[in-house]
């Protein structure tokens, strides 16, 4: 009993060393290897899918580098950014989910609007008029 | 030093109440006769506490800068002025080079981290230069696309294209260009300190500026040179 809580008290004591560091998360070589190994495949496949063109399609090559390219970037958030809904008491993942509200507003709002301007827009050249 | 406030009939506070079970205990003993003190201060912190959250706000509105040139990018991208197109300029097997580059330096600042962790300063350094290494080559491999392009008489003038090509991906290598800067003044900073608290403080907000700009590079590589190629 009382060796067990000696124990605790120096596995807490190496832990606010951790501490200092800001996260008082615990890094470890089989998370960044991991994370390393998933982002080489997440980057093998989207090149050698453009740069072979197995999928006949562009729209679904397309799609499916998007794809890759958004589970590339959770791989990261969460092995190399160390990004829980638990870091920060929540704040971490409050401020990312809001960046990526407005991101998604601004990149989606403007694609569309500015698509959608080029199409109703009066063509140039007014001989093709009918 | 304590600020004292009153509400209604509750008292207020001092910080020496309730401090462990017992005093607990000891304080519903006394609710009804003595008065109960509740904080208005904050209660101190150690320096830097706050650093962690405040960069992560950074990177997040840094994100927002991406957003939006990539935005403009996804507008204008397609807009050659009879000039080049993507498909002319772009050389992929050396995206994939300087993909592989970015890659290998973040795994190398996470060994970087790791060594921290274990409080071996020589290790930090070891891995720091191997991680500034990658990113000297990741901004080599750039100059020398954009120079490239420029001798091809692809210059940011040339069409709306180029303009918003050069702008987000440059501001991008700028990025990592600041992050070197950073890197170099950390080995300068764990050279002549060690890793006391304030330098482990500053290189974990280094990991996290450098993974960002990796995961940024993702979006680059994805939607400007590969989306480009299939135009």
């Amino acid at each position: 009993m009382n060796d067990a809580h000696a124990a605790h008290d120096a596995g807490h004591g190496g832990h606010s060393a951790d501490h200092s560091d800001g996260h008082g998360l615990h890094l470890t070589l089989d998370g960044y290897l991991i994370g390393f190994g998933l982002s080489v495949i997440l980057t093998a496949i989207p090149f050698g899918l453009v740069m072979s063109g197995v999928l006949e399609s562009k729209n679904a090559t397309a799609f499916a580098i998007t794809i890759l390219a958004v589970v590339q970037i959770v791989v990261h958030m969460v092995y190399f950014l160390h990004l829980d809904a638990r870091s920060e008491a929540g704040w971490n993942m409050m401020a990312l989910i809001f960046t990526a509200v407005i991101l998604i507003i601004a990149l989606t709002g403007s694609l569309w609007i500015m698509y959608h301007l080029q199409q109703n827009m009066a063509p140039m050249n007014m001989s093709t008029l009918p | 030093m304590t600020t004292l406030a009153t509400t209604g009939d509750a008292f207020v506070a001092t910080r020496d109440t309730a401090a462990d079970s017992h005093g607990a205990a000891a304080a519903s003993q006394r609710t009804a006769a003595t008065p109960q003190f509740y904080v208005l201060d904050e209660h101190p912190h150690p320096a830097g506490y706050s650093t962690p959250l405040g960069f992560w706000l950074y990177i997040m509105s840094d994100c927002l800068l991406f957003s939006v040139l990539f935005a403009t990018y996804g507008v204008l991208g397609g807009n050659y002025a009879a000039g080049p197109s993507p498909r002319d300029l772009f050389d992929l097997p050396l995206v994939a080079v300087n993909t592989t580059m970015l890659l290998l330096s973040s795994i190398t600042y996470g060994f970087a981290m790791l060594a921290m962790q274990d409080n071996r300063a020589g290790r930090v350094q070891m891995w720091l230069a191997v991680t500034a290494f990658f990113g000297l080559c990741f901004i080599g491999i750039e100059l020398y696309e954009f120079a490239d392009f420029i001798r091809q008489g692809a210059t940011p003038q040339r069409s709306a294209f180029l303009s918003s090509f050069f702008t987000l991906v440059g501001t991008h290598g700028l990025h990592v260009t600041t992050g070197l800067v950073w890197m170099v003044t950390l080995m300068t900073q764990v050279a002549r300190y060690g890793l006391i608290e304030a330098n482990r403080r500053r290189l974990m907000c280094l990991s996290m500026f450098w993974h960002f700009l990796d995961v940024v590079w993702i979006g680059v590589f994805t939607f400007v040179y590969l989306m480009g190629m299939l135009r």
